[in-house]
């Protein structure tokens, strides 16, 4: 364990702390080669040969690498067929596009949330799992989905924000929830589908206040109603256990009846009729309205649809479906939306919006990205943990210092090389970020990144557009300067 | 630990303040890191679930009622996706088709990035310092600046020899293989400079040469780092999708990650051939994580610039 540990640190200190190519080792061996060179072979000979090692990679990295840079930053000085010299057109355009302007905004969002919450997750998980037995069997599976492509991933994360409940965790989550405060009825009325309450009467009912149906004719005990719905499938009926339509008997004293579903079909255009292959609707809750409006008694529905109110004074009454039977309870929410913003925008000209909304689908994306990529980070900054110097922290604690303090003042100094190592390649990965977005978010959306515009621009478009294409591969590349620039400084 | 022990025992205040004032109970440290374990295994558990599901009762119950109705699982989905065999355009063949470009893309940028690694760690020539700068510059750079330029190499030369690079196997390759280098070699270097020069300078008074000497001394020696480098690059051929989707464009065969996403374009998303593709998609990378997990994270822990 102590041996892995050290072997850990010694490939960190190779990253971050930089293997200092020694600056006096080429002179030194200079110094030693005559020497050598009297061996057979001869010096020179071994010059070309060890040069012979690098040139399949170095012609390699020339023309697949050097050269299409070079390309790239031409091309994008000219038009989209690379026959005319458009000087910036191409810059101008991608900078005054409201389209490109989303994509930028997208990148910058990726750029700014994603890699500040990856760092402080793999800080904590590294932080949490070090004192802990089973850190290994915990980091591996943190660790595990970075073996994933992030098309598999992105697909995973597509069924799980589904906005379907019965295929998405996350919505049916929050519908268990939601159930216990806000219950769905039996009867939930789609409203999306563009179904209503109203819809549903057929025989007896008209529409009443809210989302209710009461009984058209007014009753007074010892008379019974013939209620007719439509528009409820026999599936639903068969769930909640309904049988054959019965009608009560009339009761002195009670106002009883049955609903039921009015469609038969045998006779499919006759309502008002209980006709034997018709049933009734159970489980319905039903209210008994005083000529005033006010509810005096309630009562659900028998598996006939059958109901009675009992032991009522005399009056004229109405009979309500309320209007619970038809609450359709949690519908879901649209994780995976491209237009939905998380930032008002209304009222904004569309330029602002098109830089100031921050699309549902985004936080979504951004959330999968963490499951993919938290176990990076962690295994990093759990190295760089290891590496720490454990005189320095326990000199802290001998002094006194509280375990927060200690990882305020001494840990987290000497671990910012290694977090800052994480920030930035969690930033150049962003910055570039492809497969996430052509498989998570909606095709047509306000999602998509620099990477996805470039796609878009150089190859889904007919005829392409390799000038602005170009242009987004040289900004691309521009951002990625400072981290060579400071690369180049930490190996140096 | 019998160290920490004897430290401790030294100084048995400190043993105090750790548990009366540092050490955060154990329980709920233990349970909050069980949630996060879970709800980080859960994704993966629902892919396979799914994958195991009647194509039917997609849409009609969530995946979770498994766990009260185990039998309605079944491998029917995979019986019919396999049926097909190896088809063009098909599972099996895309398997295949990313089998066949990532096998050669990371014997190639194995063997390469050792051999100039080598050069710029053992040559003795002028500039290697500068050579090797270039290299850590290009480990950052987006494929995104090349795309285009050697789409259009590829159809120069296409036209020059008749040989077809774009739109095959080979210019997928090669392409990866570009891209690979750069933290190959910055990877194999890093090792290489850990290896004492006194032991080349042995062979090279026995008279041997630099080929001997890279096969017979460094390339052993360097298998670890080598070994980091194949795992590494195999994972990040295997999971690529933008190159295979620029590279490969109007070829009938696909990679594994082309044919997720194009199920995931059709109007009527298949999710039974999504998730069951996904998983036969995921096997092979993950096979390699859980077998070579310490290279893998050696191979991560090295590149963290890329």
């Amino acid at each position: 364990m102590a041996a892995q540990a050290r072997r850990r640190s010694l490939v960190l200190r190779r990253i971050v702390a930089t293997p200092a190519p020694d600056p006096g080792a080429p002179n030194l061996e200079a110094a030693v080669l005559p020497e050598t060179g009297r061996a057979p072979g001869g010096g020179w000979r071994r010059h070309l040969g060890s040069l012979a090692f690098l040139t399949p990679a170095g012609i390699w990295l020339l023309v697949i690498v050097g050269y299409p840079l070079i390309g790239t930053i031409r091309d994008s000085f000219y038009n989209n067929d690379s026959t005319k010299l458009v000087g910036l057109g191409n810059y101008k355009t991608l900078f005054s596009t409201a389209d490109i302007l989303v994509t930028f905004r997208n990148n910058v969002i990726w750029v700014i949330v994603f890699p500040f919450l990856v760092t402080f997750l793999g800080l904590l998980f590294a932080v949490l799992t070090e004192r802990v037995r089973w850190a290994t069997a915990f980091k591996t599976i943190i660790f595990m989905p970075i073996a994933f492509s992030a098309t598999a991933s992105a697909l995973v994360w597509n069924s799980i924000m589904s906005i379907d409940p019965h295929v998405g965790m996350l919505n049916a989550s929050i519908e268990t929830v939601d159930d216990w405060f806000n219950a769905p009825g039996l009867y939930p009325v789609n409203a999306s589908a563009g179904q209503t309450v109203a819809s549903l009467a057929a025989t007896g009912l008209r529409p009443g206040p809210g989302a209710t149906l009461e009984s058209t004719a007014t009753v007074a005990p010892g008379q019974t109603l013939k209620l007719g719905m439509i528009g409820i499938s026999p599936a639903t009926l068969q769930l909640v256990g309904a049988e054959k339509a019965v009608v009560p008997p009339a009761a002195s004293g009670a106002v009883s009846g049955v609903v039921w579903r009015d469609f038969s079909p045998s006779h499919p255009a006759v309502r008002g009729v209980v006709f034997p292959d018709e049933d009734g609707i159970a489980g319905l809750h039903l209210s008994l309205l005083s000529s005033n409006g006010s509810s005096v008694a309630s009562t659900v529905t028998d598996a006939h649809g059958a109901f009675s109110f009992s032991s009522l004074s005399t009056g004229s009454y109405r009979v309500e479906v309320v209007a619970n039977n038809f609450a359709s309870g949690f519908t879901g929410i649209y994780w995976l939306s491209g237009t939905q913003s998380l930032t008002p925008t209304s009222g904004l000209s569309q330029t602002a919006q098109a830089l100031l909304s921050v699309p549902l689908v985004d936080l979504s994306m951004i959330t999968a990205y963490l499951w993919i990529w938290a176990g990076f980070a962690m295994v990093i900054i759990g190295a760089g943990l290891a590496a720490l110097n454990r005189e320095v922290l326990e000199a802290a604690r001998i002094d006194g210092a509280t375990e927060w303090q200690t990882f305020r003042r001494v840990t987290m100094p000497m671990l910012a090389p290694v977090l800052i190592v994480v920030l930035v390649t969690m930033i150049i990965n962003v910055l570039k970020i492809f497969d996430i977005i052509v498989n998570m978010a909606p095709s047509v959306s306000q999602a998509n990144t620099l990477a996805v515009a470039m796609y878009d621009f150089g190859y889904a478009s007919s005829p392409s557009a390799n000038g602005l294409a170009s242009a987004i591969a040289v900004i691309l590349f521009i951002l990625v300067v400072p981290v060579i620039y400071i690369n180049l400084r930490r190996i140096r | 630990m019998s160290v920490a022990e004897a430290a401790g025992l030294a100084i048995p205040v400190r043993r105090r303040r750790l548990s009366i004032h540092f050490r955060p109970s154990r329980l709920v440290l233990n349970v909050v890191l069980v949630l996060v374990a879970i709800f980080w295994l859960v994704p993966t558990i629902s892919l396979t679930v799914i994958s195991f599901r009647p194509e039917g009762l997609f849409g009609i119950s969530g995946w979770w009622t498994v766990l009260t109705a185990p039998s309605q699982l079944t491998i029917q989905n995979y019986e019919t996706l396999l049926s097909t065999g190896f088809a063009t355009g098909g599972i099996l063949d895309s398997l295949v088709t990313t089998a066949a470009i990532t096998v050669p893309a990371t014997i190639l940028v194995t063997v390469l990035s050792s051999l100039a690694a080598y050069s710029l760690v053992f040559g003795r020539w002028r500039g290697r310092t500068a050579v090797f700068l270039v290299i850590v510059a290009l480990l950052v750079v987006p494929v995104q600046v090349a795309l285009i330029p050697v789409a259009q190499l590829y159809d120069a030369f296409g036209n020059l020899t008749g040989l077809k690079l774009f739109g095959s196997l080979p210019g997928v390759i090669i392409f990866h293989v570009a891209f690979g280098l750069p933290f190959g070699v910055f990877l194999m270097r890093n090792f290489y400079t850990g290896i004492p020069k006194d032991l080349l300078e042995a062979g090279r008074i026995d008279g041997a040469g630099e080929w001997t000497l890279f096969r017979r001394v460094v390339m052993p020696l360097g298998l670890p780092a080598a070994a980091s480098l194949a795992i590494f690059q195999f994972i990040w051929v295997w999971n690529d999708l933008l190159v295979g989707l620029v590279f490969l464009g109007g070829n009938p065969h696909h990679t594994l990650t082309i044919f997720l996403f194009s199920q995931t374009r059709t109007l009527a998303a298949n999710y039974w051939v999504i998730s069951t593709g996904a998983m036969i998609s995921i096997i092979v990378p993950l096979a390699i994580f859980f077998s070579f997990q310490r290279y893998f994270v050696r191979g991560v822990l090295a590149g963290a610039v890329k």
